[in-house]
């Protein structure tokens, strides 16, 4: 009888042990695979490096709270090197080799203009989280950043009010690429359409990497000291940002007298920084750290353990910004299309995209367009505080709808706000 | 007679009001979300000339001054101070917001704190004020100036605030307080002055004539000061890249000039001096933190003797096998140099590590009105003319560079005679890769650290030492200067994308002319 109940046990576990390991290896066989696609070295990586953290943080955190649809994520982070052909070979290469189910990438527009033709090709799923200069809807591509409506016109709206010091001549200055260059196409129609001339308006751009800023500083001086009010909007990106501040700062060009506000310019490229003579210079986001509320500080909190845990480089002073968010909420709105959908395949899943809706770290409730790929969000424009965060200076009541195709560009008026869908 | 001034002066001092109260809606008005409502309190506490209020404005533009329900006050330590008394809130409002400024009401802020200040007794204190107050002068601040003016006995002082007046004065409505202002203004040639007085030459701002005309010679006169700064301002930046082109190509003419080695891997010594400078301000951080302010000084021979002893390695290693043998040597080093890239990647991650400038390398130094010169700038010309002396000594004045010349111009002849020419070629080579690690701490100062650096910096070093003339040091150093001034003209010219199209251009229609270089190698040089 002992015998046989023993036998029975024996049985019993080996079999449940057998039982436990093949399931045990076939949900590790069936993880979703998901792509991350940034710069982690060359003139980027001083931005796109956090992107892949925020990335990973919050594919840990999907993971920690049961997966999605049941099964975990598993990120495979590749590094496209700032080199912009290269980004459209790891997009292929994720597609197609690796099989994720969606990618998130991409910093800059000549980056996100490299890898289209390949989302486009393979039906892939991107997710692109920084704010760019519109002109463009792609079924493949979800934008979780801002569009210049949602950036750029209202930042200069406000150099332009009384608040912002009533700027009356404009000095465009950016990194010679595709993003600022439209950009400033836009902001030149728009100011045109405030009755600003070309003779107030200074075209300045430099390349990629770009560390010597004497002759620009000494440029915009002079421009500002021909009668009228003057402010720069910088659409410096990468690394250059901080050679620029620096000239900045040692040139002694205070906000008070030419107010610099930047686009591309947020707490992680000013980390590098001493912001005591910056202080006052602007920049406009959907999101600042020092903003305060509860799902925020819940966010800046999550974010320093992972620093800590993940012992990255500085760990004690990492902070957050506004494409880091963006990442975020990406993810999150992802998981919720799939779970919506009950499927990773990329038609379902932006079917189910549309009007999906997250608490942002912003405050608010970031809502994904029914139909244009964009997010809804508020605006916000920030002061540079002495410790490197930004002070709120001015924002938009509630969240603004996208318009990718800015009607500052002639001919824009005729296209439609949704994406063709074949 | 000293004796009364004496008590006097005690009796003065405990009579000073260490707080007075201030108005309490013109404080409560600080708080307001309206910016103009700030502005016009901020304004009304600048004219009250009353003290106490220093300390509420600076608190305010250093965003110090909270709110909590109607209650303004400061922290003082621990303890919450009232703006309006100056007496200690107990127990002290456990949740406040601070008062956000822009930078519309922090000009109105500084204004009205450097108003205040000028009824100070320390004259140092009078003096920055008055300073303060060259820009941004509004006609609201006219009475006050006058005050300050009239109490004023130094004569420094007194010629800012007239500055200060006449500016303050172009919005009289008196047309003949602003021709006295625009003839003042003219001696102060600043760009703020500039743009104060343009909007003058305007019929539809200006009504009256004689105010139009003055302004006009007012403006002529600036205008030509203004431009003497702008030229030299441009010809110092000039300098500045130039320095900075021959700090990193001058080890470079010594390995590819003199040696002959096409040293691909040169950038790479570069960065290996830029860490080197990151890994020493680390150290210093770490033990010596009060003398952080110096880590750049101690950098330079470490880094020399960092890059100069991968230099050796290089040389001993791989480069010595294939001396003669330009295309082997270019493909070698190539792959040297992504060699060490991927090392700097491995050891310090492949982001961009930060060094900080020191303090005494912040900011810069206004020589004339309108032109800043920065620091780190100014110092790495100097240290480029002592890196400059420095070699030229050696290559000049002692046994080595003597060695080192008689190899350049006969290996064999050299070798003949008992000169080492291998270990002669370790050592220039070392030599120039030294140098080149003092040039990456120089670029640490300026530029961005990252391990990819030096790529950035190859093709512009091999551009001054072929422009200048291979074999010669002096070619270097006038080619540097020489591109350094015309990318900078350029620069201003046609903006920095063509400016260097444009540079590349020159170099190579001026090579294909004078294949040599600036200056040719004279005399008994023999080839191979």
């Amino acid at each position: 009888m002992q015998r046989r109940n023993f036998i029975k046990a024996a049985t019993l576990t080996v079999a449940l042990a057998a039982a436990g390991l093949t399931s045990l290896s076939a949900l590790a066989a069936d993880t979703i695979k998901v792509g991350i696609l940034h710069s982690l070295s060359g003139t980027m990586a001083i931005s796109e490096t956090a992107l892949k953290e925020t990335a990973l943080m919050t594919i840990d955190e999907i993971n920690k709270s049961g997966g999605v649809m049941g099964k975990k994520l598993e990120p495979v982070v590749v590094d496209p090197a700032s080199n912009w052909p290269l980004f459209a070979e790891k997009a292929r290469q994720l597609i197609a080799k690796d099989k994720v189910a969606v990618v998130f990438g991409c910093w800059t527009s000549v980056s996100r203009k490299s890898v289209l033709p390949v989302f486009k090709e393979l039906n892939g799923l991107l997710f692109y989280p920084v704010q760019y200069e519109g002109e463009e809807l792609e079924k493949n591509v979800f934008y979780t950043g801002a569009a210049p409506n949602q950036q750029a016109i209202p930042a200069v709206e406000y150099l332009m009010s009384k608040d912002g010091g009533s700027a009356k001549r404009f000095v465009l200055l950016g990194t010679d690429y595709v993003y600022p260059r439209t950009t400033n196409k836009i902001l030149r129609a728009f100011l045109h359409s405030k009755g600003v001339k070309d003779a107030d308006i200074m075209e300045e751009y430099t390349p990629f990497g770009h560390s010597d800023y004497q002759t620009i500083i000494a440029k915009i001086k002079k421009f500002a000291s021909e009668g009228k009010k003057t402010a720069v909007v910088s659409t410096i990106n990468g690394d250059s940002n901080v050679p620029f501040y620096k000239e900045l700062g040692n040139a002694g060009l205070k906000a008070t007298d030419v107010p610099v506000v930047a686009f591309s310019v947020g707490e992680e490229e000013l980390r590098g920084v001493d912001t005591k003579p910056l202080l006052g210079h602007l920049a406009a986001w959907n999101y600042f750290e020092s903003i305060k509320n509860p799902t925020n500080a819940k966010f800046i909190k999550m974010y320093k353990d992972w620093a800590k845990k993940q012992n990255l480089p500085n760990a004690g002073t990492v902070v957050t910004n506004d494409p880091m968010e963006a990442t975020y909420i990406g993810i999150h709105m992802w998981k919720q299309a799939v779970e919506k959908a009950k499927s990773t395949d990329t038609d379902k899943v932006i079917a189910a995209m549309a009007g999906q809706t997250f608490k942002a770290p912003s405050g608010f409730t970031a809502t994904m367009d029914p139909k244009n790929h964009h997010l809804h969000k508020p605006v916000f424009i920030g002061e540079i505080r002495p410790d490197g965060q930004f002070n709120v200076v001015w924002k938009t009541p509630g969240p603004v709808k996208a318009q990718p195709w800015s009607p500052f560009i002639p001919g824009n008026d005729k296209k439609k706000d949704e994406p063709d869908t074949k | 007679m000293i004796r009364r001034l004496l008590i006097l002066l005690f009796c003065l001092v405990p009579a000073l009001p260490v707080w007075a109260a201030l108005d309490p809606a013109l404080v409560k008005r600080l708080a307001a979300d309206d910016s103009d409502a700030k502005i016009a309190a901020i304004q009304q506490l600048g004219a009250s000339g009353d003290r106490a209020a220093v300390k509420v404005l600076k608190a305010l533009a250093n965003d110090e001054l909270l709110v909590a329900g109607d209650k303004v006050f400061l922290l003082d330590g621990e303890t919450a101070v009232d703006a309006v008394s100056g007496a200690a809130i107990v127990p002290a409002p456990e949740s406040y917001d601070t008062i956000t400024i822009n930078n519309r009401i922090r000009a109105e802020l500084s204004n009205a704190i450097a108003t205040l200040r000028l009824l100070n007794p320390d004259r140092a204190v009078r003096l920055a004020a008055a300073q303060e107050l060259q820009s941004n002068s509004g006609i609201e601040m006219a009475p006050v100036l006058a005050k300050a003016l009239a109490r004023e006995t130094d004569t420094e002082i007194k010629h800012l605030l007239k500055l200060a007046q006449a500016q303050a004065n172009l919005g009289s409505p008196d047309a003949d307080a602003r021709l006295a202002a625009v003839q003042a203004l003219a001696d102060d040639a600043t760009p703020n002055t500039r743009n104060l007085l343009l909007p003058l030459l305007d019929p539809a701002t200006e009504a009256d004539a004689r105010v139009r005309t003055a302004a006009k010679s007012s403006l002529n006169l600036i205008e030509s000061r203004l431009a003497v700064g702008e030229t030299i301002g441009q010809i110092f930046s000039g300098l500045s890249l130039g320095s900075i082109l021959l700090l990193a190509a001058l080890g470079l003419a010594i390995t590819y000039g003199v040696m002959g080695v096409i040293n691909m891997a040169h950038g790479e010594l570069l960065m290996v001096g830029a860490y080197t400078a990151y890994a020493v301000q680390g150290l210093f951080q770490r033990y010596l933190p009060d003398y952080i302010d110096w880590y750049v000084l101690a950098a330079i021979p470490v880094a020399f003797a960092a890059a100069g002893l991968v230099g050796i390695a290089l040389e001993r290693s791989v480069i010595r096998w294939l001396y003669g043998r330009p295309l082997e040597t270019l493909l070698a080093t190539w792959g040297l140099s992504l060699i060490l890239i991927q090392a700097a990647r491995v050891i310090f991650g492949a982001q961009n590590v930060e060094v900080a400038n020191p303090s005494w390398m912040s900011g810069g130094i206004e020589v004339m009105a309108g032109l800043v010169l920065p620091w780190n700038r100014i110092v790495i010309i100097g240290f480029t003319l002592f890196v400059l002396a420095l070699v030229w000594l050696l290559m000049q004045k002692t046994r080595l560079g003597l060695f080192v010349r008689a190899v350049t111009q006969n290996r064999q002849m050299a070798g003949c005679v008992g000169v080492p020419t291998a270990r002669i070629d370790t050592l220039a080579f070392g030599l120039g890769a030294g140098i080149a690690g003092l040039g990456g701490v120089a670029l640490s100062q300026i530029a961005n650290v990252g391990p990819d650096m030096g790529q950035g910096y190859i093709v512009d070093s091999f551009m001054v030492v072929v422009l200048g003339g291979v074999g010669q040091l002096a070619g270097a150093v006038w080619a540097a200067l020489g591109l350094g001034v015309v990318t900078k003209f350029l620069e201003g010219w046609a903006g920095a994308v063509i400016a260097k199209i444009v540079v590349l251009v020159i170099v190579i229609v001026f090579i294909q002319k004078r294949p040599q270089g600036l200056f040719a190698l004279k005399g008994r040089f023999v080839e191979n």
